[in-house]
């Protein structure tokens, strides 16, 4: 168990870097307290594999530490950092038995074996795997396989950390419920500190206290789900998390005033500066409502999901959504939009401006 | 479910029977026709019954030369799949090495049989050939043409050098198709690099592995050119494997009876073994 700090993590997968481009992640700065469960979320491509791969040591990283427990261990290898990863697809021994993949990692540790034998039969029943402890592992379905690359992970009771690389790619949708849940049920059980990236929101949000959003090589908001929902500090985890994501629009800030589409429009931050290439007005489509005044929109189309109403408008500047109840009446042609302050935030070159 | 009868179907097959019939059914009849028959030319037969089968069966000709081929088959099999396994785990992942390797691998397959025949000959002659001489120069005394070792050694040497490359191909495109998640794993689990090898290499590579061992049991049972060729089945009969001793009785000794009878039985041979062997290999995967 550890505390898993990155202080300035940049990699190139190129030998000469010219520009952002070049970088698959940049300046990554990360602390992560010991037995936390915490996601690396973003889409495919913005570096999270690559971060992942760092920590347990498989990719050296171009510049910056990784320290573990305030220790720098940015030269060990795998074995050494003592880390469990379970990969997107399921990797097992296709010879071996789930016993024998089960004790594997613990056999090249030269641990006895009566007490492999502990563990192991510990693990298998923590994943319900007991019954088919003697089988040949190539004949489990899927989430079988995955159950056992996670308890090779599991069965060394010293690993400093657990990383997931989406680990549910390959798992039918109804079993990813029970697996997540399972995760999680294990975090709470052995309170180790686990990492989990994938590109899909719910599993990031259910999983982890914590949830680190990445774009592009870099790291853009760091929090609890509700933060992110609530305040998202870059317009890409606006967008990015929330279905349908936040509505971003262009806007003008004269003095303290911020205006869209001509309007003048209450946020809930205090505008200090306003030296920016490009601004933009955010709110989320639950926290807009249809009002008697605000921005006018034309209503283009409105589809009902059963829990609730989206809402597709049009307005000067651009297209808005609005989730409605789905008893709610909505008005057809035209209406006037009003969104509530506490959750209106305006960016300036994508970011919040605070 | 009821399945819709259609006898006109049948026509669909027909192309397929008549290119079957003569590349393979009508050759093979003649065979059998001979293999039951004895002939004196003019088109005139006599009924053998199985005669002829019990004559090779009990030949000691026969079982010499069948003990031949099987010990050529299995040092040759013995030597190549190791060596191609071992060649295709040093070769290059990435970089210009991959399309250098792979070509210089090649080289020897696209070469005809009875070339590399003629080159090994000239190449081992005790007097002028490279390795003939250098073997003479070093002290050993070397000549394939007079003695046994010798020939046996050469002929294997002309062998490996000619079909390793196959089972070196057949291994890499096995080695490189193993996800590198594979590799990861066992490093965070610790595996030792024999443990990668004997625990996810040659797991991962077993159906090539079976190709390449049947292609390789399959053409060093009919080896024919190449041998004939460098040592024309001797000293004596030395290197008399299957099929130069078919020929030699066919068309040789004019023994055409017998020589069919052994075609026969000679291809039941191949395809016992390849069958039980392809069983074995495949038991497993079905299970699971």
């Amino acid at each position: 168990m550890a505390k898993v700090t990155l202080k300035g993590l940049s990699h190139s997968y190129l030998k000469t870097q010219s520009s952002d481009a070049d970088w698959a992640i940049r300046g990554v700065d990360i602390d992560w307290n010991d037995g936390g469960a915490y996601a690396l979320l973003g889409p495919s491509g913005c570096g999270k594999t690559t971060l992942l791969n760092i920590i347990s040591g498989l990719i050296t990283p171009t510049k910056g530490d990784i320290l573990f427990d305030d220790k720098v261990i940015s030269g060990l290898n795998p074995v050494e950092r003592n880390i469990a990863q379970i990969f997107q697809f399921p990797v097992i021994y296709d010879t071996m038995t789930v016993y024998d993949n089960l004790a594997f990692p613990l056999r090249n540790r030269k641990i006895p074996e009566e007490e492999i034998k502990v563990k192991v039969h510990e693990i298998a029943e923590m994943l319900e795997l007991s019954s088919t402890l003697n089988n040949r592992a190539s004949g489990l379905t899927a989430d079988g396989k995955q159950k056992i690359s996670l308890g090779r992970g599991l069965v060394r009771s010293d690993v400093n950390a657990i990383m997931f690389d989406e680990p549910l790619t390959v798992i039918d949708p109804h079993l990813k419920w029970i697996l997540r849940s399972k995760l999680k049920e294990l975090h709470q059980k052995i309170n180790r500190t686990m990492i989990y990236v994938t590109h899909d929101q719910t599993e990031a949000l259910t999983f982890a206290d914590q949830v680190v959003v990445m774009h592009e090589g870099q790291i853009v908001q760091t929090g609890t789900p509700v933060d992110l929902f609530e305040k998202p500090k870059h317009t890409f985890v606006g967008y990015f998390i929330g279905s349908p994501g936040m509505n971003v629009l262009p806007c003008q800030i004269k003095g303290n005033d911020v205006i869209v589409n001509g309007k003048k429009i209450e946020t809930h931050q205090q505008i200090k500066k306003s030296n920016f290439n490009k601004t933009e007005v955010g709110v989320r489509p639950e926290f807009i409502s249809f009002s008697n005044e605000g921005i006018p929109v034309k209503i283009l189309s409105v589809s009902n999901t059963g829990r609730h109403k989206i809402v597709d408008t049009k307005s000067e500047t651009g297209k808005i959504k609005i989730i409605a109840k789905s008893n709610e009446d909505i008005p057809a042609g035209s209406a006037f939009l009003k969104f509530k302050k506490e959750y209106t935030y305006t960016y300036g070159d994508s970011w919040i401006i605070e | 479910m009821n399945k819709t009868i259609n006898q006109k179907a049948w026509f669909f097959v027909i192309p397929v029977f008549v290119l079957v019939a003569f590349n393979a059914i009508i050759p093979l009849m003649t065979v059998v026709n001979y293999a039951f028959q004895e002939t004196f030319g003019n088109n005139v037969f006599m009924w053998e019954g199985t005669r002829w089968f019990k004559q090779i069966m009990l030949s000691e000709r026969f079982h010499a030369s069948l003990g031949r081929q099987f010990l050529f088959t299995f040092i040759i099999l013995f030597i190549q799949i190791p060596l191609g396994i071992a060649i295709a785990l040093t070769m290059p992942k990435e970089g210009i090495g991959v399309p250098v390797c792979l070509v210089l691998m090649s080289m020897p397959l696209l070469i005809p049989w009875n070339v590399v025949g003629a080159m090994w000959n000239i190449f081992a002659l005790p007097d002028i050939g490279f390795l003939g001489h250098s073997l003479n120069a070093l002290g050993f005394d070397y000549n394939f043409t007079q003695q046994i070792g010798d020939a046996w050694f050469t002929t294997i040497l002309m062998d490996v050098w000619h079909w390793t490359s196959l089972v070196v191909l057949l291994s890499y495109a096995g080695l490189r198709s193993i996800q590198p998640a594979y590799y990861q794993a066992a490093e965070i689990d610790g595996a030792s690099r024999w443990a990668i090898f004997t625990k996810i290499e040659l797991p991962k590579m077993k159906k090539v592995l079976t190709i390449a061992i049947l292609l390789r049991f399959m053409d060093s049972f009919m080896i024919y050119t190449e041998p004939f060729v460098l040592t024309g089945g001797g000293p004596g009969n030395a290197t008399a494997f299957l099929s130069i001793d078919l020929v030699k009785m066919a068309l040789g000794q004019f023994d055409l009876g017998p020589a069919a009878a052994m075609s026969l039985i000679y291809f039941f041979i191949v395809l016992l073994v390849c069958w039980v062997f392809y069983t074995l290999m495949m038991r497993n995967e079905e299970k699971s």
